[in-house]
């Protein structure tokens, strides 16, 4: 086998376990349960009011939407916030004195973002499909492109959270970095709706960035024909959103690989000791 | 021509280092080091604080790269020399909270699968799990989390995590900072053990002389960015000027002589006095003396305006 391949199964087995001694933390649960059940408490304040000219629910038509923000979210902060922690901390270094251990810890980190969204989706899914009707669709023709978007969506965001993970400074600053610069484009990618009510500029930069395409993608998947009423332009752009979607992949894992590459080649004992003790500074004003 | 038999491969260094420089803007940390370590050997840098022990050891990992010079680890430049590379060499490193929901028996299995690729029939990569385990004295603790283990049942992790590949070259830097004495006694016998049984180089430094006397087949003191002194506890005494004190006692008397030629004054001093003579004692400079000597000649050169009036005569 080839040693890269054996180490990335040794990743894949690292994250899973991260995963599962997460499902018993208290913590972890209380970020599921609360991510999963905000979701569904929006959807059911706005459970009556529907899409002006078509008989489609609020519930119905921002599920998908929600969806991919959700996944953003997940992909992006969850591998900033481990790369900025844990290359402080050590565990970093502890896997890169493994042979290919760098290949395994990054596959580790991946493996268990794209883990944790299961719990979420479920929630969110399994909580809608029995709150609110027609909101989940049923029909497996529908999940056969829903999948495939997710999974398509994952691969341009995943890179994404790689990168600020490795360019934040300390750990304080993926808030500013990550997860403000996330809620904000979930707001102009239209996630929580009406991305026409914004200027138009606006609505160009969003159509940039991928989050903008895997919501529109969603509710293609999601959403009977009539929804496209909703949509900017009042049409489908499949080919345009697919193209988007794989452009941030291919480009986002290059740099990804750049900057993981140098953050990671910075580390060594003394760097892990320096933030120790700046820490413990901390601790101790 | 065969390849090169294993007594002729016995003598070729693990470590060569020459002419390391290490300069940090415009402090030069590093200036001119030259070593090298043995296969087998047990090497142990001491030096002050902020005498770029632990730099010079990160080079010799592979984690920083040096201003100048040329460092050869196991025939590959440690910068340079890729995964197969690290499978062969072992870091101990001081950990802080990694990994902290972890056991030690899980961190252990995850990683030393890394290693299995690795394996040869001299060298079965990784070590069993249950063995590393007893080996360190954790195997009533396999099972804790991290977070939960006392400081020196992590630090007995880390040297375990360090040699879960069976490395042929290891490398410790302060392994035994904050352990109670009976943990560093059992960390003595383990080092005694890894080198003995599995013929493995180690390379560690240490603030502890008198650690630094027990493990050490040679000494290397690091002073202003250079090697001062190198050769074994006893060689590096003999270096010192007035390194023996004579104490005896002559009709009730005590008398203290310092000098560089022991035998030679005890032998006069038997021959001069046929009797009376009593309570004999021959004491050589410890390693300390030796260190702190050397130490402040080094510094002192360093800083001309300080003056060398202080000596360590009397200790």
């Amino acid at each position: 086998m080839d040693l890269r391949l054996h180490a990335v199964t040794i990743g894949m087995r690292r994250g899973w376990h991260e995963f599962v001694i997460g499902l018993r933390s208290s913590q972890d649960q209380t970020f599921y349960v609360f991510m999963g059940l905000g979701v569904l408490a929006l959807l059911w304040f706005n459970r009556d009011e529907v899409l002006e000219g078509t008989t489609l629910t609020v519930p119905q038509v921002v599920l998908p939407s929600l969806i991919a923000g959700v996944l953003m979210f997940s992909i992006v902060i969850g591998p900033a916030y481990a790369l900025a922690l844990e290359r402080e901390d050590g565990t970093l270094l502890r896997c890169r004195i493994a042979p290919y251990g760098l290949h395994g810890y990054l596959t580790g980190v991946a493996t268990l973002t794209v883990v944790s969204l299961v719990p979420l989706f479920v929630i969110m899914l399994g909580g809608s499909a029995i709150l609110f009707d027609g909101a989940v669709p049923t029909d497996p023709r529908r999940w056969a492109l829903i999948v495939p978007v997710l999974l398509l969506g994952i691969l341009a965001n995943l890179s994404l959270g790689f990168t600020i993970g490795s360019l934040v400074p300390r750990i304080q600053q993926v808030t500013t970095w990550g997860m403000l610069p996330v809620i904000g484009l979930a707001w102009i990618s239209g996630i929580f709706g009406e991305i026409e009510r914004l200027w138009g500029w606006v609505q160009v930069l969003a159509q940039a960035f991928p989050l903008y395409w895997l919501g529109h993608l969603m509710r293609y998947a999601f959403l009977p024909e009539a929804a496209v009423v909703g949509e900017l332009y009042g049409s489908w752009r499949i080919g345009w959103g697919i193209t988007v979607l794989v452009a941030w992949s291919v480009a986002g894992s290059a740099l990804a690989a750049l900057v993981v590459r140098r953050m990671a080649r910075r580390q060594s004992g003394a760097a892990v000791a320096e933030a120790r003790d700046q820490a413990a500074n901390m601790y101790v004003r | 021509m065969s390849t090169l038999d294993p007594p002729h491969r016995v003598d070729q260094p693990v470590v060569t280092v020459d002419g390391l420089w290490m300069r940090y803007g415009d402090n030069d940390v590093l200036r001119g080091v030259d070593l090298d370590v043995r296969r087998g050997e047990v090497v142990v840098l001491l030096g002050p604080n902020g005498a770029g022990k632990t730099t010079t050891i990160e080079i010799l990992e592979g984690f920083r790269r040096p201003s100048a010079g040329s460092v050869h680890v196991l025939g590959a430049d440690p910068l340079h020399a890729g995964e197969a590379w690290r499978a062969r060499v072992g870091v101990v490193l001081q950990s802080w909270r990694d990994h902290a929901r972890w056991t030690p028996r899980d961190l252990l299995d995850h990683l030393g699968a890394y290693y299995a690729y690795f394996s040869t029939d001299e060298r079965p990569r990784p070590v069993p799990t249950d063995e590393l385990l007893s080996l360190v004295g954790l195997s009533d603790a396999s099972d804790q989390r991290l977070l939960t283990l006392s400081g020196g049942q992590r630090r007995r992790l880390d040297v375990a995590v360090g040699i879960v590949g069976r490395p042929e070259l290891l490398f410790l830097d302060e392994p035994t900072a904050g352990f109670d004495p009976q943990a560093r006694r059992e960390f003595h016998e383990l080092v005694h053990r890894l080198t003995d049984l599995e013929g493995t180089t180690v390379l560690l430094t240490t603030h502890d002389l008198s650690e630094a006397e027990k493990l050490a087949d040679r000494i290397l003191i690091l002073a202003g960015g250079r090697i001062v002194a190198d050769g074994s506890a006893d060689e590096l005494a003999r270096q010192i000027r007035a390194n023996a004190e004579v104490r005896w006692t002559q009709d009730g008397q005590r008398y203290v002589h310092a000098t560089t030629d022991a035998t030679g004054f005890v032998r006069r001093l038997l021959d001069e006095h046929s009797s009376g003579i009593e309570e004999l004692e021959i004491r050589r400079a410890s390693l300390e003396d030796t260190y702190i000597e050397l130490v402040r000649a080094y510094e002192s050169a360093d800083l001309a305006a300080v003056p060398t009036s202080l000596t360590t005569e009397g200790s």
